[in-house]
């Protein structure tokens, strides 16, 4: 297929509001035990980097919705955002 | 009496072999042994995801492996009524694929924890459970990193409602408690069914007790109860 547009995507993966986080608790402890004071709610999440090829923002924005609900994210646990540059 | 089993094999897995080694002590026959890229499965009465760390967890435990082109197939013939058993990295495949609810999250300890724990059989309502009576306390071993249960509070009271937990971490009286918890999982959850009571998923190892020499028969009992349920 010849598309285009070849874009930039920049998918943040993050907990849920409510889903304990024992990875960004056990951060917020380290950075305590450092000295950084005032510190709250530390949330660990991933962040996933790709370039895609499509006709318009629209469609390049769909299919990576796509590919959030069926594979870069589990939407039980987690809510993800698409930023896309062109 | 045989069973006619299939094992379904990832890059990754390690319990594969336990696997085959338990159901063929019971049953007399090998399980197929089915490598993930194939797009068919063998006429089976039972389905094993066996554990292990298929794909190296990357993304997510099982993320990976639930789509792998023979879980296409997997997910087909569990919908057909298929039994399932889906121990440990299975669980999370199965998880990942829809066919159970909730997810299998980091440890509370964020530790991986490898030891026997006890549990309590919650329903021997199912071909898997059928020989346990319900309220016994079995000893099986658990190797994760990722066994946490989390649900949210409405799917979780929908298991329970539905008599749907197979099985819960607990003391040696049979009481659930925060310390006999080894993973945080949600109300002590070990093992549950889907909605049929075709699915198990369970984070503990019913293959790696099912030998005397190797310490215990506890998980032995499910193989053999398989056998009787389903041959």
């Amino acid at each position: 297929m010849v598309y285009k547009k070849k874009m930039k995507a920049r998918i943040h993966i993050t907990l849920k509001t409510g889903v304990l986080d024992p990875q960004g608790k056990a951060i917020q402890t380290s950075l305590g035990a450092l000295g950084f004071d005032g510190v709250d709610k530390v949330r660990q999440g991933k962040f996933i980097e790709l370039d895609i090829a499509a006709d318009g923002e629209t469609e390049a924005r769909e299919r990576l919705t796509e590919m959030c609900e069926q594979l870069l994210a589990n939407t039980v646990i987690e809510n993800y955002t698409i930023e896309l540059e062109a | 009496m045989t069973l006619k089993a299939a094992v379904i094999v990832f890059p990754g897995s390690n319990c594969d072999r336990d696997v085959k080694v338990a159901l063929e002590a019971s049953s007399g026959t090998a399980p197929a042994m089915v490598w993930h890229g194939d797009g068919t499965l063998p006429d089976c009465d039972l389905i094993v995801l066996p554990g292990g760390f298929s794909y190296g967890d990357y993304l997510r435990s099982g993320a990976m492996a639930s789509t792998s082109p023979v879980m296409r197939a997997v997910v087909a013939a569990a919908k057909r009524g298929t039994r399932l058993l889906a121990i440990c990295n299975g669980f999370q495949i199965a998880t990942e694929a829809g066919l159970l609810p909730g997810v299998l999250m980091p440890n509370a300890s964020l530790k991986f924890v490898c030891k026997d724990v006890l549990l309590r059989v919650e329903s021997n309502d199912s071909p898997f459970t059928g020989n346990y009576t319900t309220g016994d306390v079995v000893r099986m071993p658990i190797a994760h990193r990722d066994g946490n249960y989390f649900a949210a509070d409405s799917e979780l009271d929908a298991l329970e409602d539905n008599n749907l937990v197979a099985f819960r971490y607990c003391d040696g009286d049979g009481a659930l408690s925060p310390d006999a918890n080894p993973n945080g999982s949600a109300r002590n959850i070990a093992g549950i069914f889907n909605q049929g009571r075709t699915v198990l998923g369970m984070m503990p190892h019913p293959e790696r007790l099912a030998d005397a020499r190797l310490g215990g028969e506890h998980g032995k009992a499910m193989f053999d109860g398989l056998l009787a349920a389903l041959a």
